[in-house]
């Protein structure tokens, strides 16, 4: 039986991104997450869930840039993991950074719009979780799906937004993270013009 | 030379091609999965690691840490509430001078020297002067003061200062009718102090009181806790402790004071006026624009508290600022 090409990188992937999160447990068994330990988890969930939605977004790039194909093989894994890092940001800002009081939280959403960006971003990855099996494109039909996940694009300039209003004044690593979405905004937007001009080119039929 | 073969082994010892090859696959694909498993981990653990690093080893060694001569009896100001350990109050600091991470201060403070040490008051006084900061603890006896403490950032922590009020030094150096404020300014040198080599906040720090603020018996000049030296990360040598008010009024490393006529610039209103007030006073009931303030986690708790209109010292200060509204001095 023929092995599925790279059988091994999807769980690669699952594992290695799981593994800051088992760090983290442990070293929240172990006391070692420092003094404001809801921060901290906070502070890693974010930047996690961040760093994969930057990842899924970089998948197209990638193969654009240099051929490579494996990337589209574990997007929707990463996809997923952002989905995933990003829920634990929120279940631990509402749990256990507010104890689970609505009127709080309601508050930060409707009042504050660095809140408020965060969670919008949040929300808008759900429906891409939910239609993300293979069941779910061939119900939607791909084009009408590949459109619905272009949401990704703004919740991955929300969460950047978010990052950058939550620091109190230096801004360089949301810039960072700033830079590299633009960067893949870039490419595909260069690969769009050169299709489009393709199109334009290729001579008509009579 | 022999011509003798090598014994041919049973062709039931030989791995089968089609097994040999998959086992050859398998630890192939064991190799690759273990590999890019460590790459993606790594990668992430590399990220976020300044957030998560366990600080154990950047507590400073009480032991080590020059005491201070034992205070005299307690203050009537002290809270009985639970103390923060000193390991926290040691690692978890704001102090942009070293880092803007609450563990870089701990982590990079001990490139600061506090000794030789000078401290120049000037401006509207009759007695300006540039005192040596073992010669300013000669002046004044330190006493203990168990303050509660509040960040703009919605965290507290309630730490044992040692120190003398601030208006003993005023007094001492005999303020003219026209000192109306008081302006303090950090050491300026970003050899030892690297976080101003960026241009993060304009340095060096000022921060500013009114008079009347800073002859309060409540204010206090730290230059220890815990009974020990103020460590480096905490703003040692000298420090300014305003319980009431949030903590970035608490200017650290002081190397000026200056009595002013006129409302002195202070750092944290000049980078964002609309977020930090002059006054800076803890008001459950003015939100900071991207939060609230109405509730606060003791460092060490997991449950927010309440927080308490002048950080539970209305008692004592309230009246300083009758008739002002405090949502626009904020």
């Amino acid at each position: 039986m023929a092995s599925p090409p790279l059988p091994w990188l999807n769980p690669a992937v699952l594992v290695g991104g799981l593994a800051p999160l088992v760090l983290m447990l442990i070293q929240g068994a172990q006391g070692e997450l420092g003094p404001n330990v809801i921060e901290a988890v906070l502070n890693q969930t974010g930047l996690l869930a961040l760093v994969f939605l930057l990842a899924s977004l970089a998948c197209t790039p990638l193969k654009l840039v240099f051929g490579w194909t494996w990337p589209i093989r574990i997007r929707k894994l990463v996809g997923l993991m952002a989905f995933g890092y990003a829920v634990l940001h929120f279940l631990t800002y509402a749990v256990a950074d507010q104890g689970l009081k609505l009127r709080p939280i309601l508050e930060d959403i409707t009042k504050r719009k660095f809140i408020a960006v965060g969670f919008i971003a949040l929300v808008l990855l759900v429906p891409l979780a939910l239609t993300s099996t293979n069941a779910a494109v061939r119900r939607m039909g791909f084009p009408a799906w590949k459109r619905l996940h272009r949401l990704a694009y703004v919740a991955a300039v929300l969460g950047v937004i978010h990052f950058v209003w939550r620091v109190k004044k230096d801004v360089t690593e949301p810039a960072i993270y700033g830079a590299v979405l633009a960067l893949l905004f870039a490419i595909r937007a260069v690969e769009a013009l050169r299709k489009r001009r393709r199109t334009r080119e290729a001579p008509r039929p009579a | 030379m022999s011509d003798k073969k090598a014994p041919e082994p049973p062709s039931s010892e030989i791995t089968p091609e089609k097994l040999y090859l998959r086992r050859r696959e398998f630890i192939k694909n064991a190799g690759l999965f273990v590999g890019t498993a460590g790459v993606v981990g790594g990668g992430l653990y590399l990220l976020g690691l300044k957030r998560t690093q366990p600080m154990d080893s950047f507590v400073p060694d009480a032991g080590v840490l020059p005491s201070l001569a034992p205070a005299q009896g307690s203050s009537p100001y002290d809270t009985d509430e639970a103390k923060t350990p000193f390991a926290d109050v040691t690692t978890y600091n704001n102090f942009y001078e070293f880092g803007l991470d609450k563990n870089d201060p701990a982590r990079n403070a001990h490139v600061l020297k506090t000794r030789p040490w000078t401290v120049t008051i000037d401006g509207e006084v009759n007695k300006p002067q540039t005192v040596d900061i073992d010669q300013l603890l000669k002046w004044f006896p330190t006493e203990e003061r168990v303050y509660r403490m509040r960040c703009v950032e919605a965290w507290s922590m309630v730490i044992p200062w040692n120190g003398f009020p601030l208006g003993e030094l005023i007094k001492r150096v005999e303020p003219t009718s026209r000192a109306k404020y008081v302006a303090f300014t950090t050491l300026m040198d970003p050899e030892q102090m690297p976080g101003q080599k960026r241009p993060v906040l304009d340095w060096p720090y000022v921060e500013g009181l009114r008079i009347d603020e800073a002859v309060h018996p409540l204010t206090l000049l730290a230059v220890g806790l815990y009974g020990k030296t103020l460590p480096n990360q905490n703003g040692a040598p000298l420090r300014l402790v305003v319980p009431w008010k949030y903590g970035f009024k608490g200017i650290k490393s002081i190397v000026k004071i200056t009595l002013t006529e006129q409302e002195p610039p202070t750092t944290w209103n000049l980078a964002s006026p609309h977020e930090y007030g002059f006054y800076a006073n803890v008001n459950p009931a003015v939100d900071h624009p991207r939060w609230s303030q109405a509730t606060e986690r003791r460092v060490g708790e997991y449950s927010r508290r309440p927080t308490l209109p002048f950080n539970g010292y209305a008692e004592q200060v309230a009246s300083l600022y009758t008739g002002m509204d405090l949502r626009e001095n904020y």
